[in-house]
Formats: structure tokens, sequence, C-alpha cells
């Protein structure tokens, strides 16, 4: 009998791996809700109370949702069929493709959108082809080319989600489904559309929250103050008139549409996943028609030339700049990286133990959150304690990895309850302490949407200029802060350059991470 | 032991700082980049101030009045005209003590203390070969074409976008939003800061962009490029003139005082044309770089004292935003 | 023994009850109509479910409250009983180390005779997917022989298994049980198994699991609900 008491008594780790995670999740959650409604608070405070709207705030709390709505909706749309065509086309390059059509989502606003304006502009491509054959030019300016940037930015996103979400389906139930010899439609409604409905209302959700915070998009190519979002009014008011009470105000309703957005979402996205299945390559049956081989083709070659095109041209416009540029730039490509490699491990240290749904509710926060209140409140809570600047880049770290968040979550969330339905009752059973279940089952369960997700958050934060306007520090500007510089001081050539160069950072981060995650990850 | 060392070590390190004083100056981030002035001026008044002059980038105003009298800023340097009013009553600045004498400018500038450095006008830039015949006046601007395209930048988030709207006001007064109108079809957008629109404008988006009298200079002395000229009109153009101003608040008083006068020097004045890319405040035309002496300046300067422009500003703005969104 | 004590599990309209006693070292079967009740039963036991009255005992110590992994217990469920992942040997070693650490030597020795024991020697270096099913059922089971508790609960591990697999899986079953001393409760919704398997039979049926009876007897002259199970 003697063993077995001991066996009785010796482990007793079930508990530590119940506990130990939810005290790591609520620190976690903490430190999201702290780093958002505390900078909204210290505003508040400073500005001694609520401010009123101003003129125009109706309307621009207007558009900015129309817009946003608009964005979110078309790009979730468009997406359904490229990711379709890309879950069930094997086809050489395909792994390259997918790769570099996520490019347009980490590219700096600025960027892309003179990229796009070199393709849909007056002066573009589309415009030429038009010109030649005779036809009406288009113009890009307007409520359609906000939308048309927004899509352009989130199509990769969303599609990259939802093919996620067609890989996750175990090659078991297409083998199932080939064998019942189901038909395209009753494939669609038992398989693909359980999917669709669980997987679409996140993406659009992370989308129409990225899309209400919009600012550049919406001003450059929206044509004139029609298009004039919350967040455009949030930066008169601060950088401006000095209201700071206008914009805590304002900065909260658009948190709250944020967060209204993700209960939306989260209600309509609940429902079961796929269960395990084996790490198998999907292999399928269905969709081998002509008319469903050329349709797949078609929504592959044109979702590759509207992302890719003004890629291409960004590239091209850059080239020559790339030599006009200085040590300056390259120090700055130097921090943006150290900056993007540091808010890469915190964003996913932070997302592991939020990757639920409450979690990533939350998460929403860090994106929804104007980055100039942000930034102000930061900046208030930071001033007694520190010198802003020579915090510069630590909290451009720590805002990139919080704004990044909602997409590490996003990305991570279905995945990791996954694999917790699966392989928690093991676990307990056995035992595990928490940092073997991390370290044995969660990491390497969840490698390939943790690659994802590292590659997401490293070219965000590569791209993103944050809140670096009330922390800069001469000695140490990123990148994109550089390309501003740059325009700002007529080199438009080396800005073009210093872009190029940004791009090819940000991608490669993403590439890096990426792959990591997925090689060797079907064994 | 160890304590001592260390303590030994602070104490030699303060001595080193304390015979190099240190002059922070804040300033824009297109000062403070390699392209911008900054470097220049650091090296120059470095020269003759045996000091440390440290640039810190950022948003001036907001930032400093975020800081209050505990800001580190001896030198607030590049405020424009539509924040002095604010900045003057949140009594965050001292007296210049500069003579104003040797000013050049094209107005009257008695300020004690908001000192200018360089200055331009508001104009819309075109480029030659593209449009050789621009429009002659404001009026015919106006009445241009519409498929006649312009760049502009909005005034609620661009310091160049809000002197739009105070020329429009300056030219039409009450009739600025009637102009406004007239103007909308040939606006093709607006972009949120200067950097965007021209960045268009060179991309060959538009005909013409809301830019400064000083730009083609850029193009004549950077590029050898003669094709971008600004449209003069003859109803006159807005007054952009660029400030410094002392921080009351400084531990180096002496430092900023000279440092002031600095900016009115001879050698500075020289550097600033080509290092800011704007007219030098107290330099007469004839020792400006050659450059900028081929430029086509205006003969009528408009311009808003900071209280007019304080009273206008919220219904300038308005009358552009309704007349833009019909 | 492992004594149920006027146990009550309730879930929305669903309970079941159960007030029995099992003595250590016998082989029951878990048997009765589908959705009666019996993973119920056995995730009471193992503690994943938490009863809402009544005691669970082990030799006379209350383990009602015990976390799964401070029972007696070693359980195989209906799948996923290995990480795909992780090859034979880690999976193996996690019984020994729930740290996940390095095994130490006389560790290591003990996962290669544990495979050995169940006919997959030199096979530790394989991950699940590269292993047939019935592979795979022995690699869970020389996890529970490393885990050496009183009690293995089988929750239908071996239902996807052909009758000639299942039987030697059976057969390996009672050998390992055999060896450690171990109390055995299996799930099975086939009466051929707990026939040629157990010494007594738990029925659960009608929401209540009954007090065992052995398998002899029972099948001799099967309760009403027994006979309804079996269609006879």
């Amino acid at each position: 009998m003697a063993p077995r008491i001991v066996a009785l008594t010796a482990a007793g780790q079930g508990v530590a791996l119940i506990v130990a995670p939810r005290v790591v999740a609520l620190i976690a959650a903490l430190a999201v809700a702290g780093l958002t409604l505390g900078p909204v608070g210290a505003v508040l405070l400073r500005a001694g109370g609520w401010g009123a709207l101003g003129p125009g705030d109706g309307q621009a709390l207007r558009f900015t949702l129309v817009q946003a709505l608009l964005s979110a909706g078309v790009s979730v749309a468009l997406a359904m069929p490229v990711a379709r065509g890309l879950a069930r086309r094997r086809f050489p390059g395909r792994g390259a493709l997918v790769a570099l059509m996520g490019a347009p989502f980490i590219l700096p606003v600025i960027v892309a959108v003179l990229g796009l304006i070199a393709v849909f502009g007056q002066n573009g491509l589309v415009n030429g082809a038009l010109r030649a054959l005779g036809l009406p030019e288009m113009t890009i300016y307007g409520i359609h080319g906000v939308v048309l940037a927004h899509v352009f930015f989130n199509l990769p996103l969303a599609v990259r989600l939802l093919l996620q979400g067609w890989l996750a389906i175990p090659a078991e139930r297409f083998r199932l489904a080939a064998s019942l010899g189901l038909t395209r439609g009753a494939l669609f409604r038992v398989l693909e559309l359980p999917m669709l409905l669980r997987i679409a209302p996140g993406a659009f959700a992370v989308i129409f929250v990225i899309c209400l915070s919009s600012f550049a998009v919406a001003l450059t190519l929206g044509g004139g103050p029609k298009a004039t979002t919350v967040e455009l009014a949030i930066y008169q008011a601060v950088r401006f008139d000095f209201d700071l009470g206008r914009a805590a105000l304002l900065s909260v309703i658009q948190l709250a549409l944020a967060l209204s957005a993700g209960l939306v979402a989260l209600k309509l996205g609940a429902g079961s996943g796929f269960g395990a299945g084996l790490d198998r390559g999907v292999t399928r049956w269905d969709g081998q028609g002509v008319w469903a081989r050329s349709a797949d083709a078609l929504w592959i070659v044109l979702a590759a030339l509207f992302l890719l095109a003004p890629l291409l041209m960004v590239g091209l416009r850059g080239l020559t700049g790339l030599v006009l540029l200085g040590p300056g730039t390259w120090i700055a490509a130097g921090h943006s990286v150290s900056v993007a490699l540091v808010s890469t491990a915190l964003c996913i240290l932070w997302a592991l133990p939020l990757a639920t749904r409450r979690g990533e509710l939350l998460g929403l926060a860090g994106i929804a959150l104007s980055p100039l209140v942000l930034g102000t409140g930061l900046f208030l809570i930071v001033r007694p304690f520190a010198n802003p600047f020579a915090l510069a880049l630590p909290v451009t770290a720590l805002v990139n990895a919080l704004v990044s968040l909602p997409f590490a979550l996003r990305i991570l969330r279905p995945e990791a309850e996954a694999v917790r339905a699966d392989y928690r009752r093991l676990a307990q059973a056995l035992g595990l302490t928490p940092l073997a279940w991390l370290r044995l089952v969660l990491l390497p369960r969840l490698r390939r949407p943790l690659g994802f997700a590292a590659g997401l958050t490293a070219a965000l934060s590569m791209g993103d200029l944050g809140v670096i306007a009330l922390f800069a520090d001469p000695d140490r500007a990123t990148l994109p802060l550089q390309v501003y510089r740059l325009m700002g001081s007529y080199q438009m050539a080396a800005a073009a350059g210093a872009a190029l160069l940004l791009l090819i950072l940000s991608f490669g981060a993403f590439w890096m991470f990426d792959r990591g995650g997925r090689v060797n990850a079907d064994t | 032991m160890k304590a001592t060392i260390f303590a030994a070590g602070l104490l030699s390190a303060s001595a080193a700082l304390a015979e190099t004083p240190v002059l922070t100056v804040y300033a824009g981030d297109s000062i403070v980049s390699e392209w911008g002035p900054g470097p220049r001026i650091e090296e120059m008044f470095e020269a003759q101030c045996n000091c440390d002059l440290q640039f810190k980038p950022g948003d001036l105003l907001p930032r400093l009045l975020l800081e209050g009298d505990r800001t580190e800023a001896d030198i607030v340097f590049g405020l424009n005209t539509d924040v002095t009013r604010k900045a003057r009553e949140s009594g965050l600045f001292a007296p210049h003590n500069v003579d104003l004498s040797p000013l050049t400018l094209p107005i009257a500038w008695e300020d004690e203390i908001f000192l200018p450095y360089n200055y331009g006008h508001t104009a819309f830039i075109y480029n030659t070969e593209r449009l050789p015949e621009p429009p002659a006046s404001f009026d015919a601007l106006l009445e241009a074409p519409d498929d006649l395209k312009i760049v502009i930048q909005d005034p609620r988030s661009s310091v160049s976008g809000l002197a739009t709207v105070l020329w429009m006001q300056a030219v039409y007064g009450d009739k600025a939003e009637e102009a406004w109108e007239k103007l909308a079809p040939k606006i093709l957008t607006v972009t949120k800061g200067w950097s965007e629109s021209y960045g268009l404008f060179t991309d060959g988006e538009a005909d013409m962009v809301m830019s400064y009298t000083t730009s083609p200079a850029y193009h004549i002395i950077a590029e050898g490029d003669r094709s971008k000229k600004a449209a003069i009109f003859p109803e006159g153009h807005y007054f952009m003139v660029e400030l410094a101003a002392k921080v009351a608040s400084t531990d180096q008083p002496e430092l900023a005082d000279q440092f002031m006068a600095f900016l009115l020097s001879e050698p500075f004045q020289e550097m600033i044309a080509t290092g800011n890319w704007s007219i030098p405040a107290a330099l007469p035309r004839e020792k400006w770089p050659e450059g900028f002496q081929e430029l086509e300046l205006p003969e009528k300067v408009l311009f808003y004292s900071e209280d007019e422009a304080a009273a206008l500003r919220d219904e300038a703005i308005e009358a552009w935003r309704r007349a833009l969104s019909r | 023994m492992l004594t149920l004590e006027g146990l009550v599990f309730r879930a929305g309209a669903y309970a079941l009850s159960a007030d029995l006693a099992l003595a250590p070292g016998r082989r029951v079967a878990v048997i009765g109509p589908s959705g009666a009740g019996k993973s119920t039963l056995l995730d009471l036991i193992a503690g994943f479910r938490r009863p809402e009255r009544g005691r669970i005992l082990w030799l006379g110590q209350d383990i009602t409250g015990a976390p799964p992994d401070r029972r007696p217990v070693a359980m195989l469920f209906q799948e996923n009983n290995l990480f795909p992942h992780l090859d034979l040997r880690r999976n193996l070693g996690l019984a020994l180390r729930p740290d996940g650490g390095r095994l130490r030597r006389g560790e290591d020795i003990a996962v290669e005779e544990a495979l050995a024991r169940v006919g997959l020697d030199g096979m530790a270096e394989r991950r699940p997917g590269a292993l047939s099913g019935g592979q795979q059922s022995r690699a869970a089971l020389a996890r529970v022989l490393l885990q050496a508790r009183p009690i293995i609960a089988l929750d239908e591990p071996f239902a996807a298994l052909g009758p000639a697999l299942k039987a030697e899986m059976l057969d390996l079953v009672r050998d390992v049980a055999g060896e450690l001393g171990a109390l055995v409760l299996l799930v099975s919704h086939d009466p051929q198994d707990a026939r040629r398997f157990a010494e007594e039979v738990v029925l659960v049926a009608e929401g209540a699991a009954q007090a065992p009876v052995a398998t002899e007897t029972l099948f001799a002259d099967p309760p009403e609900a027994l006979r309804a199970y079996l269609g006879g």
C-alpha cells in the first residue's frame, strides 16, 4: 500500500494548472485595462472634466461609422472567395504568394497611400490604361477611395484569418464529405458555413475597430472635410485647441463603439471548434470541376493584382531613393528593428494568458483607443517619475505591443481554446505543472498561429508611428518617423527609399516569424 | 570602499557636467532631422557658447503646456503665429531682449516674446511643364475650369492648412465661404499635413499644391530644377513666420539669451535659408543665397495679428468645412 | 475500497446517483445504455466533475475534493490520450516528471521497459501520428503502467479498434492491472467486453449506478434494466 499513498500525495499540480494561469491572465488583463483606461483617466484628470463636442463632431462620428462598417464588410466578403481558393488549390509559389499578399497590412499608412495613388490615382496605372482605351477616368478620392484603401490594408488580414479557419477544418471531415458525395452546396452548409460563422464576425470586428481610428487614410483619400473621422477631431482637440476634455470625451466614444462591435462579434462568433483531428495537410476532394477551378484562379489573380500592384509601385518608387539614404536612416532602421523585437516578445507574453473570449474583447481596447490620447495620457503618467525623452523607445515598444494585441489574440484564441479543449483533461490527469503545460503542450501546439501572430506584431511595430510624437528623442528616431522627416524636408526620393527599406524590413520580420512557425509544424 | 569610488565617480561626472552647461531646445521634427537645420545650428552655436546644445523633437506647445513650469526646455524653436496667443497666455515664456531693428520682414514685428528667424508666404506651387499658364490671380483660380486639380491641407491638423483658411479669409472676408465653394470642385483632396500634399504634387497627382513661396528655392538649389514655381496673386499672400522663444523657467538664462541673439546674427541668417528652406528674417535680399534671389515674391502681404486670427479662426475653419462638405 | 457514498451529480435535467463500493484489484465493467452516465461516473471518480452531494473515499481517505492528479486514478480517455507533437519518450516521461523536466537515468530505463512491456520496444522516438491505432493504445497503456496508480479508469479508449485488436488490448490491460494490483474500471457498451474482461459489473441506468454484481450472476439472470439494454 505504501507506494500508492505516495502516489496520492506526491503530485498535486492539478490545482496549480488551473490557478496559476488565472492569476497570470488577471495580471495581463489588468495591465491592458490599466494601459488603456489609465491614460484616458490621466487626460481627463488634467482636463478637469469632460469637454463638449464641437461643430461637425456628429458628422465625423457618422462618417467614421459608415466607412468602418463598409470597409470591414467589403474586406471580409472579398476575403471569403479568395481564402477558399487558396485553401483548396495547390500551385507552385502558393506559400510565397500567401505571405506576400499579407504585406499591405503591415505597411505604414503614408507609404501604402502613395502606393495606392500610384495605381489608382489621377496619374496612376489604372487611369493610364483607361485613357489609352478611351474610357472615362476614375477618381480614388471620396468615400469609395477610403474604403478601397481600408480594404487594401485589411483584406490580407481577413484572408489570413479565414484561410486559417479553412485549414483548421480537419482533413477527416472533408474525407467524410467526399465519401458521402456531398454536393457543393451541402458541403458548404455542413463544413464551411459553420466555420465562416465562427471566424468571420471576429475578423469583421477587428477590421471595423482598426478602421474606426483611421485618420490619415480617411483624410488623404476622403477628398475633404466630408471624410472627417473622430480621430481627426481628437487630433485637432489635442494638438491645436489643447482641449483635453473634448479629446477624452471623443476617445471614450470611440472606445465604446469599438467594444460594442467586439461584444456583438463575440456573441455571433460563439460556437464550437472542430476538435483536434490529426496534424496532416488538408487534402480536398471537392471543387475539382472546371468552373470551381477557374473561379478560384480568377479570385486569386484579382486579389494578387489588387494587393501586389501598389506594393510593386512602392518598390519601384523607392529603388532610386535607396542609394540616397544617409546614416541617420540606417540608425533609425536599427531602432525600428529592436523596437519591433521587444514589442513582439511583449505582445506574445501578453497574448498567451489572454487568449480567451473575455481577453479578446479586452484586447480590442488597445487599437480602439486613440493613439494620441494614449500618448498624451502616458506622458502625463510617466512625466512625474521619469524623463519622457529617455523613455521614447521603451514606450513605443510597449504601445506597439498593446496595439498589436488584438491581432495576436484574434489569431491565437481559437487555436488556444482548441488545445485547451483537447488536452486539458489529459494534462490534469497527469498533473502537469503550469510551466510544463506551457512549454510542452501549449507553445508547441500553437506554433503555427504563434509564428503568424509574432510576424504580424513585428511588422506592425516596425511600421507604426504610434505615440512617438510626445516621446521623441532626436537620436532615437524610428524608421517611419524618419520617412515623415524626410518628406517634411522635401526629400521625397529619399523618403521613398526609406519607405522601401521599411517595407523590406517589415516584410522580412513577418516572413521570418511566420516561416519559423510553419517549418516542421506539419509533423 | 566600492561606495566611495562610486560616489567619487559621481562627483567627477557632475563636475564635468557643470563645466559644459546644457541648453535644451524643443524643436519640430523636421528641424531636428539630418536634413533639417538642427545639426548645423548645433554646430554653429556650440562653437561660440562653450555649451552643449541638445535638441528635443516633438510636439512643441502641447508638450510644453503639459509639462508646465517643470519643463526642462530652455528654448522653444519653431512655433507658428497660430499658437502664440495660447503660448503667451500660458505665461511660460520670458521676453527675448533682442534688438528687433535688424528684422527685414515684410510686416512690422514688435513682439517682445516671440522672435522670428525665418518666413515665407502661402502660395500655390505649380509645375511649368504641366501648367504653362497658371491662374494669374486668386479670382482667376476660383474661376478656373474644374479639371484644374489642387491639393490642400486640413486646417484642423496642419499649420499650412490653417494659414490657407486665413489667407482665404483675408482675401475674401465675408465671401470666404462662397470662395471655398467655388474652389471645392478643383480640390482633388485634403491631406493631414504638408508632406502628404507635396508628395502627391511631386508624384504628378495634382496641378497645384498649397505650399510656400519659398518651395521653388529648394528645387532650384538642391535639384537645379526651375520648373516648380509659385503662382503669385495680386490679391496678396498670407504671411507665415517661424518663431523662437525663451522659456521663463530656464535654468540657463544667459545661455538662452545668447541663443536668442544668435538667431538674428548674420551667420545664422545666412545658413537658415537653405537650412530650413525659408526666407531669413533679418537679412537683406541681396545677401540671400542665389536660388532665393530668383524667387518670385508677392508685393502684397496679408497677415492677421494673433488676436485677430483668434477671433476669426473658428469661423474661418467652419466656413471651409461647410463649403467643402456640400 | 473505493467507496461512493450517497453520491449525487446533477447537470440541468440530468442526474446521476451512486452508492457503492469496489474492492482494490478487481476488474469492473461499467455498462449501460448510451447517455446513462457511464463516462460521468468515471469523471466523478477521476475528479473531472464535482458531485453535488456525497463523498468519494479511497481506502477510507476522502478524495471528493482532490484535483485529478491527487487522486489514485490513471485514466484513458476516448481520444487525445497522447500529445501528437511529442514523441513517445516524452509522452510517457510526463507520467514520471509532470514538470516536463529531463528524465533521470532510472526513469529513462523505466520508460523503455514500459514500452517494451506493451510490445513497443524501440519506438520511443516515434510520434503518435506515425503509429497505428493499436500501437497508440498500447503507448497510452504503457503510460498508465508508469503512472502506477491503484485505480485505472478506461473510458472506451479501444472503441475504435477492431474486435481482435480490442480483445488483445483488454488482455494487456488485465496483465498490466494484475502487475500493479490495480482496480480497473472499464466503460464499455459491448456486453462481450464485460463477459470477457470483468469480474464484476456496475450497471448504470435510469439515473443510478447500481452496486457491483459478479459478471456471471448478472448475465445469468439479467435485471430488467439490463435486459432492456441487451435487447433480449
